[in-house]
């Protein structure tokens, strides 16, 4: 493609990226959280990475979408059985490339 | 400048022009690289594909560095890639990037509640360098965050993130592309990795996930929110629903640090 000067476009994108992570930090940090905000606020972790593994992972490897299942079903099974975070997504790599080279 | 450690050796020294350097405790510091470095590794991978599609689009390696460097946010860099290559304009895709990242406003949130110190001048980087990646593992430990550990564990992140563009985007060419495809997979693990321990114990939240999981296919199934909304309004209405749920059936424990 043509590239023309991207970099205004990386300036835009960091402005707006940079706003909503800095905002609350200025806003809310001093502030008295009533209990069903701070329940709502101990929901997002779940929520969030629930929405962001589903169904994105599934357009991981466009060209075989069962290949990024399989890798993630090793991270499944082996945080089943095991804790560690390393061996579970280096494992998740390893057995995608297994999966798209030999099927 | 006044060391607040809690009980800690210090190294403090007076000599050192660094003065961030003198507020670190050296406790905080080692459990950051012991939280960062699998986020590193996890980063890693992810940001060469990354590197790699940068350089097949024909971005140049300044501006593909300036994306992972000055922007830092995994997925708005991949669908910034993207819109680039179907001809949309910039202020487009600074506005879908602005609706993918209006997550960060409630992890933000809810970190800005966790951190023990109410520092504001140390809030500008911190605030910076939020991830959903760094957010999980906040999320899920235990104790009171200091200031220096979510510091650590970002900078490290970040770390990888740079290093792993910048080897992607060189070294790319010498990579098969059934390699580059198979580490897009990396962040995905990475996420269900930190997530692991909590939904093993916790029926509630292994429900928020799927339930959070499953909006975000039907709402994509059928197409009833625009693209980039999506993601924000799955964590609105499911975090709703959890603070619902603990308000209902409170857990004996909470795997949450006590902020």
């Amino acid at each position: 493609m043509e590239t023309h000067n991207l970099i205004p476009l990386i300036l835009g994108m960091a402005a707006v990226t940079y706003g909503p992570r800095l905002a609350p930090f200025l806003f809310f940090s001093n502030m008295k959280v009533p209990p069903i905000v701070d329940a709502f606020l101990k929901a997002i972790p779940m929520a969030a990475i629930g929405a962001l593994i589903i169904p994105g992972v599934m357009t991981a490897t466009p060209d075989m979408p069962m290949a990024a299942l399989a890798g993630m079903g090793f991270t499944l099974v082996y945080g089943l059985f095991r804790g560690g975070i390393i061996v579970p997504v280096l494992g998740s790599v390893a057995v995608t490339w297994m999966a798209m080279s030999y099927f | 400048m006044r060391c607040d450690g809690h009980g800690h050796e210090l190294t403090c020294s007076s000599v050192n022009p660094n003065v961030v350097i003198c507020n670190m405790d050296k406790q905080s510091i080692q459990a950051a690289a012991k939280a960062g470095i699998p986020i590193f590794i996890g980063y890693f991978p992810a940001a060469v594909a990354f590197g790699v599609l940068a350089k097949t689009c024909g971005v140049s390696l300044l501006e593909t560095l300036m994306f992972s460097s000055v922007v830092f946010a995994g997925a708005s860099q991949f669908i910034a890639l993207n819109l680039l290559m179907t001809g949309m304009g910039p202020v487009g895709i600074v506005l879908t990037t602005l609706l993918v990242n209006s997550r960060h406003i409630l992890m933000s949130t809810y970190l800005s509640t966790r951190i023990k110190e109410k520092t504001r001048a140390w809030y500008l980087p911190i605030a910076f360098w939020v991830t959903d990646e760094s957010f999980s593992v906040f999320a899920f430990t235990r104790e009171k965050l200091t200031r220096t550990f979510v510091l650590g564990v970002e900078v490290i992140s970040y770390t990888g993130w740079c290093t792993g563009t910048l080897a992607g985007f060189l070294l790319g060419g010498f990579m098969p592309p059934v390699l580059t495809q198979s580490m897009g997979v990396a962040l995905y693990a990475l996420l269900l990795a930190i997530l692991m321990p909590e939904i093993k114990t916790s029926l509630r939240s292994l429900f928020l996930v799927l339930a959070s999981g499953g909006l975000h296919w039907t709402l994509g199934y059928f197409e009833i929110i625009p693209k980039g909304w999506r993601i924000i309004v799955c964590i609105l209405v499911i975090a709703g629903v959890g603070a619902l749920l603990s308000v209902s059936w409170p857990q004996k424990e909470d795997v949450h640090g006590n902020a």
